[in-house]
């Protein structure tokens, strides 16, 4: 695999399709329970995609896909997204 | 539902190209006007997307430099070997041209005036660039919190905002600023060439007792490098807020500080 980045770097590509600043949020991992913020996730951004993984067990948390004109969002490996909302 | 935590879809916007000046022989600061520009917190981010006239489009990401000043954006830019949009950014884009932009991007890797806590600032090379725009934000705000930036920079040639890094930090005690020369230092530098180690952070940094908020930035393996010896030395890996960056392939965003 290339050089990984962070998920700072899918905070515009997330931006894109949510209503609330997903880099912060905190996801759970389906591979092994670890919790952490996305930003800090692992991600490949050099594949047609961006793959975020666990910084903890590797494996795939998230994969987004852009085309011109659609996105497809992968979440199988997120158990849960823990997102604030401040008033 | 709370409005105030709904972004609103991220649009780009187009900037103009208002003024420029080199930072050293490879970095260009370029000052974009940004109609309706909303504000940002310092160490965010902005994407910039470049259209060819055959319609080919890529974008990358480029942390922004400075505090907030109304519709005024700046980048620096660091000329990468075979980065189409660097290069054309930094040597090609003259005043008066526009580009696509979107942001502010991204909430994790920003300094909060509002906390007291003492920050250390760790930049690699370019990514300095988001550190600046946090110490320009303290100046901005005349705050008193206690800052210290580490930059880890090449040899003295490729240090970037060297002048202004030592009007502000002569100008108050509450600010040290600290090169790692990796190759070659400037003559008279107290300290042989080489890269910030454990020794470095103990001599420079903020001691892990006194809970301060560390950010690094740089390229990938050395973020990952620092942010070990940091928890090594005691830091609670909640208050090390890491961004890298690197290349970027194909047509999908990079992240370039």
């Amino acid at each position: 695999m290339g050089i990984h980045l962070d998920g700072n770097t899918m905070a515009g590509a997330l931006a894109e399709l949510f209503a609330v600043d997903v880099s912060i949020a905190v996801v759970e991992c389906a591979g092994c329970g670890h919790t952490g913020v996305v930003a800090e996730a692992v991600v490949y951004a050099d594949a047609p995609g961006m793959v975020a993984r666990c910084s903890e067990c590797s494996d795939v948390l998230l994969r987004l896909v852009r085309s011109e004109n659609r996105a497809w969002l992968d979440m199988r490996g997120v158990v849960c997204l823990r997102l604030d909302i401040p008033d | 539902m709370a409005r105030a935590a709904v972004l609103g879809r991220l649009t780009w916007r187009v900037g103009t190209l208002v003024a420029f000046r080199d930072e050293t022989a490879a970095a260009r600061t370029l000052v974009f006007q940004i109609p309706d520009w909303p504000g940002h917190l310092a160490g965010q981010h902005l994407d910039v997307r470049l259209t060819a006239p055959d319609g080919y489009s890529t974008q990358r990401s480029y942390s922004i430099a400075s505090a907030v000043d109304g519709d005024l954006v700046e980048l620096t830019i660091e000329r990468l070997p075979d980065g189409e949009v660097s290069l054309y950014l930094s040597q090609v884009l003259s005043i008066g041209d526009q580009i696509e932009l979107r942001g502010p991007i991204g909430g994790w890797f920003v300094w909060d005036p509002a906390t007291d806590a003492p920050v250390l600032l760790i930049g690699g090379g370019s990514g300095v660039v988001p550190l600046m725009a946090m110490l320009r934000t303290r100046q901005r705000l005349a705050s008193g919190t206690p800052f210290r930036l580490l930059y880890s920079v090449r040899d003295p040639a490729a240090v970037l905002y060297e002048a202004e890094l030592e009007t502000l930090q002569s100008a108050d005690p509450t600010l040290e600023v600290h090169y790692a020369f990796t190759r070659q230092t400037p003559a008279g530098h107290p300290r042989r060439a080489g890269r910030i180690d454990g020794a470095f952070l103990a001599e420079f940094g903020f001691a892990a007792t006194l809970t301060p908020t560390v950010f690094v930035c740089g390229p990938t393996g050395f973020v990952e490098t620092v942010a070990g010896l940091l928890v090594a030395a005691g830091h609670d890996p909640h208050r090390v807020k890491t961004e890298r960056f690197g290349p970027s392939g194909g047509s999908s965003d990079g992240h370039s500080s």
